[in-house]
């Protein structure tokens, strides 16, 4: 017989992200490209990989093609295996119903078979959109101990900024016995991180009882969690300390990225014993030419450069021509900027062209606001030689 | 028509001196990422082949290790795939000479696979090549042997090439030399050949029989005028490593595009195994002219004409030029390198100064600190 898992993963993946416009119109949040290399969603998966969790079901709805194609069997984390491993999880027509996932506790209640073919002691439940690196064995380790029902982590966050999260409030044992989702008035600092460990009896019987309730949102934050705190359930918070970001809108995902490059706490990528993982392409190295110029930058394989890169991640197979200038901004895999062009504050989807001469986010001189907004072009967006694209606009290719 | 894949990863160690010291020619690293196992591995692949032994000699850990079950080159199957042959596999006695020997050691292998014809090759050219030409050059021309030549030039004395050949006009070869090094333009073997799987199972035998050894002499020269060997031209460039000098230019030859457009793109991709590293990232005092950089450097210093491997670090004020630095070289503070070929994991300490010869690199072993 195969032994019982102690925990496994469902990974939350199927959400629209459309605070993230037109980067996410053909692809799920957790597939957007992120540092050069990764998708969003790496960091959990490597997460849980590094954290010795071999089983995730990653729930998926909103555009699924490219990430399902991405995830495949698994391979790149690690996570083909025999017993266990990495499966998509879709909606799927039952006898008498046909019906999507209505909410995130929806989505994990209509996988409760998943679950039960493991028979895991605890069901650790991520969403697939922030980035950050996290053991989450030590946040079992502390949920076990406690003998909790449900353990959630928390992050410190400035008091200022506390009203944007779901802040928990507890007593000094860190077990929870207050929760307001985006608080107007925030007593504590402790924002829910969206990682949540339950004990699996527990959880299956609250999805089962939330699935009875038509009133219901049936999501984690608005019900599940406050349901169980007024039923006397022990809950723990645990807190993480370390970087942590939701990439949930254009701002945060540029931030994110230029963290890579002199974010002081910001997540090291090929640290040994947490590496993130991410499937891999077959570029050739990157060629620099005589008189390029690069500065403060990370830049994949692939490339070939020749003009100026400053403050900016270049993702795989790009090309920058002689004389354009990259500056403060984040370029998808396949991208080509022309000749003289100039991109400023921007992030370019995967596969934009940029022409020779054109212009993206530039500020007129002198008129540097100290917020620069970012510009976005959509994957396959085609910029003609010579044009401008203003500071913050958002445009999206031609069908 | 189905081709097997055949590829010999020891025969030209010794030519290449220190740094094969440690492990095969086939696994020997080349062009920031790759190991020359990786060019005719992924032409295989390329052409459609899914079948293919790798003979190994000595010295085979690193490529077993770079091989792995073959998953990069989508070899890691349930029917074909990936085989390692070692050497001692079918009860042999000593290790063997040369490729005949070698054949001979993989005949199960070869007996056991059902494809009609064997595709095989040498691990030390680089070029980007598709075998279903060459396959179907063979069956046009009724060929018991295709020998894959291309025109290149003796330079001198000694510069020997291991198979000259001259065709008559429809392309059979007539004349084959071996170990020739007048100098002068010549179509050259390029250790790849093509054959029915059952023709080369009975030259085997009969070679055996005979007590024959040398492949190019035994099987190409001696046997011109009874079989029909047919030469199938390779119009496109080729890299060929036989010295440490030609090592080193090959892989210099890459920082001009047009090598790198025939290597890299013409036929399709090159696999390599995944190292799972981060993007290069670039300081603020980083200057690079014409350099080739794989991932997972570092980089505060300059490179100049050089190629870096995945993981080396520059440190601030360092100079690189003219060199190859393979994986996970470190190089300390104002080092300045010139004509350097350091192998895996090398530290230069801070303020070292060491500069090679154009024609005669300095190399640096492995793991060496410097």
């Amino acid at each position: 017989m195969r032994k019982k898992k102690k925990c496994i993963a469902m990974l939350l993946a199927g959400g629209q992200g459309s605070r993230l416009g037109v980067l996410t119109k053909s692809i799920a949040k957790p597939a957007v490209p992120f540092g050069g290399k990764y998708r969003i969603i790496d960091f959990t998966l490597s997460n849980c990989v590094n954290s010795g969790i071999d089983t995730v079901g990653v729930l998926t709805q909103y555009k699924p093609m490219e990430l399902n194609e991405y995830i495949g069997n698994g391979q790149p984390w690690g996570l083909d295996r025999n017993h266990g491993g990495v499966h998509i999880l879709q909606p799927f027509t039952k006898i008498k119903s046909k019906e999507w996932y209505k909410g995130t506790a929806n989505a994990i209640y209509q996988n409760l078979a998943f679950i039960e073919r493991y028979e895991p002691k605890n069901v650790l439940v991520l969403s697939g959109d922030h980035i950050y690196k996290m053991d989450y064995e030590k946040m079992l380790y502390e949920h076990e101990k406690n003998d909790a029902d449900c353990t959630i982590a928390v992050i410190d966050v400035p008091l200022s900024e506390a009203s944007r999260f779901g802040i928990m409030n507890t007593d000094k044992d860190g077990r929870i016995y207050e929760f307001c989702e985006k608080p107007k008035e925030p007593k504590s600092t402790k924002a829910s991180m969206g990682v949540y460990i339950f004990k699996t009896e527990v959880l299956k019987s609250y999805l089962q009882e939330d699935n009875k309730d038509e009133a219901s949102d049936h999501d984690f934050g608005k019900n599940i969690i406050p349901n169980m705190l007024s039923c006397g359930k022990r809950m723990q918070a645990y807190s993480f300390s370390g970087y942590w970001k939701d990439v949930g809108t254009i701002e945060s995902l540029w931030e994110a990225n230029m963290d890579l490059l002199s974010g002081e706490d910001a997540p090291s990528l090929d640290d040994n014993d947490s590496r993130v993982y991410a499937r891999d392409y077959n570029y050739p190295p990157t060629y620099f030419c005589a008189g390029s110029g690069v500065y403060d930058a990370m830049i994949s394989k692939g490339c070939e450069i020749a003009g100026n890169v400053s403050h900016s991640i270049i993702s795989g197979n790009c090309r920058i021509a002689e004389g354009a200038r990259v500056e403060n901004s984040v370029l998808f895999p396949g991208c080509t900027v022309g000749k003289n062009a100039h991109i400023s504050y921007a992030i370019l989807g995967s596969d934009v062209s940029i022409g020779e001469d054109a212009r993206v986010g530039v500020m007129a001189q002198g008129k540097e606001a100290k917020k620069q907004k970012i510009t976005v072009l959509g994957s396959k967006f085609k910029l003609e030689n010579a044009q401008t694209v203003a500071a913050g606009e958002m445009l999206e290719a031609k069908k | 028509m189905k081709m097997m894949g055949i590829i010999f990863s020891n025969i030209y160690d010794e030519h290449l001196g220190e740094i094969t010291k440690e492990r095969t020619l086939a696994s020997l690293p080349f062009g920031g990422r790759y190991r020359l196992i990786d060019f005719p591995l992924s032409n295989m692949v390329n052409s459609g082949i899914t079948n293919v032994g790798v003979i190994t000699k000595s010295n085979y850990q690193s490529l077993m290790d770079h091989l792995g079950k073959g998953a990069e080159w989508d070899l890691d199957r349930k029917i074909d795939g990936l085989f390692i042959l070692p050497p001692f596999g079918t009860g042999q006695k000593s290790v063997y000479k040369d490729k005949i020997e070698a054949l001979w050691g993989a005949k199960r292998f070869l007996e056991r696979s059902d494809e009609e014809y064997v595709l095989m090759t040498d691990s030390n050219i680089i070029c980007s090549i598709d075998y279903s030409e060459v396959l179907k050059s063979h069956r046009e021309t009724g060929a018991d042997i295709t020998v894959v030549v291309r025109k290149e030039t003796i330079e001198n004395k000694s510069d020997v090439k291991n198979l000259v050949v001259s065709c008559d006009e429809e392309g059979r070869i007539v004349d084959a030399l071996v170990n020739f090094n007048r100098p002068g333009t010549y179509l050259c073997g390029m250790g790849m050949y093509l054959f029915r799987r059952d023709k080369l199972l009975d030259l085997l035998d009969e070679a055996h029989s005979y007590n024959r050894l040398d492949f190019e002499r035994d099987l190409i020269q001696e046997k011109k005028n009874t079989l029909r060997i047919m030469r199938y031209e390779h119009t496109k460039g080729a890299l060929r490593i036989d010295s440490v000098r030609r090592y080193f230019d090959a892989n210099m030859a890459l920082l001009q595009k047009e090598t790198r457009d025939e290597i890299f793109s013409s036929g399709g991709d090159v696999y390599t195994k995944i190292r799972d590293e981060i993007p290069t990232v670039y300081g603020k005092k980083a200057k690079l002219v014409n350099s080739l950089v794989a991932d997972g450097c570092r980089i505060e210093g300059e490179v100049e004409n050089s190629i870096l491997f995945r993981g080396v670090m520059v440190a601030e004020g360092a100079v690189v030029k003219n060199s190859i630095l393979m994986q996970d070289t470190h190089v300390g503070k104002n080092v300045e390198l010139e004509y350097i070929i350091a192998d895996k994991e090398v530290e230069i300490t801070d303020g070292r100064l060491l500069v090679g010869a154009p024609q005669n690199q300095m190399i640096i072993s492995k793991g060496k600190i410097v």
